[in-house]
């Protein structure tokens, strides 16, 4: 901590910083009686406004560094006070009584637990803000403020004083209505819960009592208690098992909710009769016990999903909320603000440098570039001409442009990623689906046979016929049976999640046990898809090692400052102790240029450094690595040297391959034969097409197909869309994509290697979902005849039911836990 | 004995209050966020924020 002051790193984001910013500190913060060194402005500001604002206990807590802080350009600044405007925000603020006001508000930058303690007490600090919380898993920040002390301006602005952005946040339809089942579920969750705890007080006397140890007064009250409490569970709780019955039953087919439903009702109504007439055995406690095993075990598959598909719900803050129109174009250039929710088709807009489109438009005026990383996964610019088509929610690059809207809300290409993803949430596990085919015969034959039971009994002995029959549907009651897939998949999908592989569609895991093949694209799959330093061309007179070293030294020195790719390709693994540089231009676009020794330099692209140098450029560095991104370094009389930027192999990419084994690994990609062999060879893969355009990498999948294969394709869902599609089972490499999950039926967030662990898993779990369907349909088909013979009393028909149920349930866990074993 | 009388249906009218309670907790989003309360208790302040602003208010 003594060395704090002239620590390499910033203070806030845990940046490196700049060897010239650091000695002396030129951007320096007091805290804890020592000055730290912070990076930039932005960092200094913010850790000044938090320390100052008696937060530093921040510093303490936090599990991980902030981002890093980049001020708020003023265009944005500007923005923030049109949010306070009574028209924009009539779409997303709720007003109440008096000057009270209440907003949803989308938290970008929160990493952990003391982030949202610093939010929640900066916002609260401010006068007239009422209520301040943050959801800590949703990110999202729920503020009331009295209006007439502050404005939504200035509450958006103190979160961006301390380093995080906020959006205004306006909840969907459909998003309320998601919200709405979830605590519908819960609720109907605990009441199962409830009433089987409270149902069983009453059942276990009986259980462990003699026969007629317990008058028959205490037994009916009892009984009447049960009724009433296991009530709510028939008509509330079970609502989900009706609706998916009716369902299924509309549609002719007998689903696995048809026999829950029976068995539920059929218990109850004998349970009932029983209770009135005061004869007979009871069965509340095992409806109620299963009913809430069902739930239970429906709610943790729904919850698994939910967090799979959370990259749905981070789409919606894409798009803007209002936008500049111009209304009187081309006569007028007048700029009013409107709400996106309001535009229509035709209408003229002029988008700033850094601003999001708010829809999908045509550009009408002014030449730039769009960055649609986040929408398809192009990591490069893409340049946009007037006539061009851009995407809603792309970011506009360094020039105005003027566009015309073309399609607005459903029909702009974020809100079709964003219903693909949801079809991928709400599709049924294959798997699933085959349990309930199964189960609906295995239903249809259990209820012929019950019935055969009771007409057969009816006849030998009419007193015994109902709570035989009602022991034979409760003890084979297919609990198990639709609790062995979902639970299974369940464990699966959270610690594939864990380890950094999100299942988005629900027959991932099923077609990644069975597959034979594994496709690998190539560029920003195998490899990094960003730039590494590949090679140096010294244009020196005196080409030696210490000479390169010295002009690596001073490229990095010349981008110490810089976040571009390349810059960070340069400075990799350099040393720059010592040196100092000073008099930093920064051309975007172009490259920088700074002062060292008394000497100017420039370091950027060819045409940039041209203008700059006196001496043409040298013969023989023309055409050097024209196919790698090349930045130049000259003086202002001499060019000094050049440095190709190229794609490297991800580190782990060999340990990915040796899980594969047992698979046969193919490597497709639109990069020349010569690299694309290179990968194949130093990772040991026989099978390569080069060069390959997206329509033959399809073609090359489906060849496989029509040979019997089943094709996994590993690629990262930009030019791969249509392959993906078209595999058995296709993995996107997420790196931040979200479109990526689109295309994916499984996306890789973590390290590549986490494929191999799903692969792992996927067996696993096919291993372990047939155990479970085998145990279940055994010990069915085993109590079956017992419970056919009135051998099975009530007691026994429970724990018979309740024992199968979690033994197959405990089963599935094994995946999960096996987990935190790997992990550890 | 003639107490389970009054103790059976006593304990069903419990376990109602419960099964309303729980869905009152839910319907007024209780259950909204699991994590975020267990670790808001470890960052609390001695001195509440309310306080302060109270302080503010009267300025």
């Amino acid at each position: 901590m003594q060395q704090d002051n002239q620590s390499e790193f910033c203070f806030h984001c845990g940046e490196p910083v700049a060897e010239a910013d650091r000695l002396p500190p030129r951007y320096p913060v007091t805290y804890g009686q020592l000055q730290r060194t912070t990076c930039c402005t932005g960092c200094q500001a913010v850790a000044q406004t938090i320390l100052q604002s008696g937060l530093a206990s921040y510093y303490e807590q936090r599990e991980k560094p902030a981002d890093r802080a980049a001020p708020l350009p003023d265009e944005l600044l500007a923005q923030l006070r049109l949010y306070d405007s009574p028209e924009l925000q009539a779409s997303f603020v709720k007003l109440e009584p008096g000057d009270r006001r209440e907003a949803a508000l989308i938290l970008e930058g929160i990493s952990c637990a003391a982030c949202i303690w610093l939010n929640e007490r900066h916002l609260l600090s401010l006068p007239g803000v009422l209520e301040a919380s943050v959801n800590y898993t949703t990110h999202r920040a729920r503020v009331c403020w009295d209006n007439s002390r502050v404005q939504l301006s200035q509450i958006l602005l103190a979160v961006a004083d301390i380093g995080y952005r906020a959006h205004p946040y306006d909840p969907g339809r459909q998003e309320a209505l998601r919200q709405k089942e979830r605590k519908g579920a819960i609720a109907r969750l605990w009441i199962a819960g409830l009433s089987m705890m409270q149902v069983m007080m009453y059942a276990v006397p009986v259980y462990l009592a003699e026969p007629g140890e317990i008058g028959p007064t205490w037994l009916n009250l009892m009984q009447w208690a049960s009724l009433l409490l296991t009530l709510p569970v028939v008509l509330y709780a079970c609502q989900a098992f009706h609706q998916g019955a009716w369902r299924d039953l509309k549609r002719g087919r007998l689903g696995m909710d048809a026999p829950v439903v029976l068995g539920v009702w059929a218990a109850f109504i004998a349970s009932c009769w029983a209770t009135v007439t005061r004869q007979g055995e009871v069965y509340f406690d095992s409806v109620s016990m299963f009913v809430f095993l069902l739930l239970g075990g429906r709610f943790l598959e729904g919850m698994a999903r939910r967090k799979a598909g959370e990259a749905a719900e981070s789409l919606i803050k894409l798009l803007p909320a209002f936008a500049h129109r111009l209304a009187g174009w081309p006569a007028g250039r007048d700029v009013e603000a409107v709400p996106v929710a309001r535009l229509a088709v035709g209408d003229v807009l002029l988008v700033k440098p850094g601003e999001r489109y708010p829809a999908d438009a045509q550009v009408l005026e002014g030449e730039g570039e769009a960055d649609e990383a986040l929408l398809t996964g192009e990591a490069r610019a893409v340049p946009k001409q007037p006539g061009a088509m851009v995407i809603g929610g792309a970011v506009n690059g360094g020039t105005p442009l003027v566009v015309r809207v073309e399609r607005i809300g459903q029909e702009t290409q974020l809100a079709g990623i964003v219903r693909l993803l949801d079809r991928a949430l709400a599709e049924k596990p294959q798997l699933a689906l085959l349990a309930d085919r199964v189960a609906g015969w295995f239903v249809a034959a259990l209820l012929l046979v019950a019935a055969a039971g009771w007409f057969w009994w009816h006849v030998h002995d009419p007193l015994h016929a109902l709570p035989i029959t009602v022991a034979v549907l409760v003890i084979s009651c297919p609990c198990a049976l639709s609790l062995a897939t979902p639970a299974a998949l369940t464990a699966a999908t959270g610690r594939l999640a864990q380890a950094g592989l999100l299942v988005t569609r629900g027959h991932a895991l099923e077609t990644l046990a069975s597959a034979t093949d594994v496709v690998f694209d190539k560029t920003g799959t195998l490899t990094h898809g960003r730039p590494t330093l590949q090679a140096v061309k010294l244009l020196v007179a005196d080409p030696s090692a210490s000479n390169e070293s010295a002009l690596r030294a001073l490229a990095a020195l010349l981008e110490a400052a810089s976040e571009h790719p390349i810059a960070h390709a340069l400075r990799e693994g350099i040393d720059t102790t010592g040196l100092v540089a000073s008099d930093y231009t920064n051309y975007p676009g172009g490259g920088v240029e700074a002062s060292m020794g008394g000497q100017r330099y420039r370091l950027g692209r060819a045409d940039f450094v041209a203008t700059f140098c006196s001496a043409p450029l040298p013969e023989e560095a023309q055409d050097w690595r024209h196919k790698d991104t090349v930045v130049w370094l000259a003086s202002t009389t001499q060019w000094l040297a050049g440095f190709a930027m190229g794609d490297a192999i991800r580190p782990e990419a060999a340990a990915l391959l040796a899980q594969c084994e047992g698979l046969t690994t193919h490597v497709l990609s639109g990069d020349a034969l010569g690299p694309t062999q290179a990968v194949a060879q130093t990772l040991g893969i026989a099978q390569l097409k080069a060069a390959a355009l997206p329509a033959d990498k399809l073609a090359y999948v489906q060849a496989l197909q029509a040979q019997g294969r089943r094709v996994i394709m590993v690629g990262d869902g930009v030019n791969d869309a249509p392959v993906l599609a078209a595999a058995n089972v296709s993995v996107a490499v997420g790196g931040g994509a979200e479109a990526a999950q689109a295309a994916g039926d499984l996306v890789l967030v973590g390290k590549l290697t986490a494929l191999g662990e799903g692969l792992r898993v996927a067996r696993q779990t096919r291993r372990i979902i047939r155990q479970n369907l085998a145990w279940a349909l055994g010990y069915n088909l085993v109590a079956l005849p017992f419970a056919l013979a009135g051998m099975v009393t009530p007691w026994l028909a429970s724990l018979g039911m309740a024992g199968s149920s979690l033994l197959v349930v405990c089963n599935a866990l094994r995946l999960a836990a096996k987990g935190k074993a790997g992990g550890q | 004995m003639d107490s389970l009388y009054l103790l059976i249906p006593l304990s069903v009218l419990v376990a109602a209050g419960g099964g309303l309670l729980f869905w009152w907790a839910s319907r007024s989003g209780q259950f909204d966020d699991l994590e975020g309360p267990g670790h808001r208790i470890l960052h609390d302040d001695d001195k509440p924020p309310s306080a302060d602003k109270d302080g503010d208010a009267i300025d």
